[in-house]
């Protein structure tokens, strides 16, 4: 049996395993349909009833209303596909990723700045290092 | 005889398309990044490789997840750019080699690696973001691309050492290939980066820089990196770095190191990029 437990003991990570990708379809699929305009101008005009075209479950269709990307990776989304709704949302990579820290925009561009975030103490809940 | 005669390694960031696309490489923000590529854009002007296999991993936008190939390669006449939610980059179409393509994808699959044959792909950013970064904007890209896509956003991606091969196993067919190509190997993506969960913005120089030492001096210890070593040392998404290893193996065991350049951020983001000479045949 594949153990996959030394995954869950990385801080603030979630690792996009093939169960996740079972978990996530629907949701992955969705914002892969965002890559041509005319999709793109529907979701724009009614985000519910374009939601409702895929199979989604209720927490997932939450999270992608509220731009809730930490819940969308909870539900089995993938950042590389969630991408599709920030860009198309006019949004940057930066500005979505600081969304799914503790941080502000202005402090997480800093933090990107002064060298990024440190990896002491990030790399291993067990262990505290 | 078509001949490897030197390897690239860049970072594939897609705000540095957005940077160029947009012109801002001079502001404050973005020169520092664009200044450590002047030397390979003299050099590669100097070179004319004929041929670039690309290493590369799709982002989301030729393969959903659908159908995950773990190595894949492009064989077709050309490769339109992909519109990935801002509509498509304004870089030309990139241009494939079909004859070299085919006959490596059949060379690799008798050597033991079951590469998945592509006839019709776009191409995103992790492609065309390399080869502006050493071309620059011209209406059409100066040389010929076979993309070569590894999977590395669903897990397991392929090991190091599997990479490593089988960039050894590219090497091998290459110079079966009976035309005379100059050809360059690029391994793209990395270096340590984490675009996901509140551990998101974590860099770590100290593991990149090693990494940049190792592939000139050591790339053995490269091979043996393991998962959860990139995802712990270099963020979720620093394992792209395994691409880079198909690169070095394909390089040969005595590579000499013509321009290395490192930088943090490009948003998100370390960049690494190195020039290596192959060794000799």
């Amino acid at each position: 049996m594949v153990d996959n437990s030394e995954f869950d003991d990385i801080p603030g990570t979630t690792v996009f395993t093939a169960v996740r990708s079972h978990q996530g379809f629907h949701l992955n699929q969705f914002c892969m349909s965002l890559m041509k305009p005319e999709n793109r101008e529907r979701f724009k005009v009614d985000e519910g009833a374009y939601l409702d075209e895929w199979q989604l479950t209720a927490p997932q269709k939450k999270a992608v209303l509220e731009r809730d990307y930490n819940a969308m990776i909870a539900n089995g989304g993938n950042i590389y596909f969630l991408a599709k709704i920030f860009s198309s949302d006019g949004i940057s990579f930066q500005t979505a990723a600081a969304s799914m820290t503790d941080m502000s925009v202005e402090e997480y561009a800093q933090m990107m700045l002064h060298g990024g975030r440190s990896p002491e103490g990030q790399r291993s809940i067990k262990e505290g290092r | 005889m078509a001949r490897i005669t030197a390897g690239v390694t860049t970072s594939h960031v897609p705000a540095i398309g957005a940077a160029i696309d947009l012109e801002k490489q001079g502001t404050d923000y973005w020169a520092p990044l664009f200044k450590g590529y002047e030397w390979s854009k003299e050099w590669i002007a100097n070179e004319r490789p004929d041929v670039v296999v690309l290493v590369y991993n799709d982002h989301a936008s030729a393969f959903s997840l659908e159908v995950i190939p773990t190595f894949a390669i492009g064989c077709a006449d050309d490769f339109a750019i992909a519109d990935e939610g801002f509509g498509p980059r304004p870089v030309p179409h990139v241009i494939g080699h079909p004859d070299l393509a085919c006959h490596l994808a059949q060379s690799l699959i008798l050597d033991e690696f079951d590469m998945t044959v592509i006839n019709e792909m776009k191409v995103d950013h992790g492609l065309t973001v390399p080869l502006s970064l050493m071309f620059g904007q011209p209406s059409e890209w100066p040389v010929k691309v076979v993309p070569i896509v590894v999977n590395v956003i669903q897990y397991p991606p392929p090991t190091g050492e599997r990479c490593f091969k089988l960039g050894q196993a590219l090497r091998r067919a290459i110079e079966s290939f009976e035309e005379d190509l100059n050809v360059q190997v690029w391994g793209t993506g990395g270096m340590s980066h984490q675009l996901q969960g509140p551990r998101a913005g974590l860099i770590n120089q100290a593991f990149d820089n090693a990494f940049l030492d190792n592939m000139t001096e050591n790339p053995d210890d490269l091979r043996k990196i393991p998962h959860i070593e990139y995802l712990r040392e270099s963020g979720s998404e620093g394992i792209e770095l395994v691409m880079w290893l198909i690169m070095r193996g394909a390089l040969g065991d005595a590579v000499s190191l013509l321009h290395r350049f490192y930088h943090v951020p490009a948003s998100n983001t370390a960049v690494g990029h190195l020039v290596l000479r192959a060794a000799a045949e």
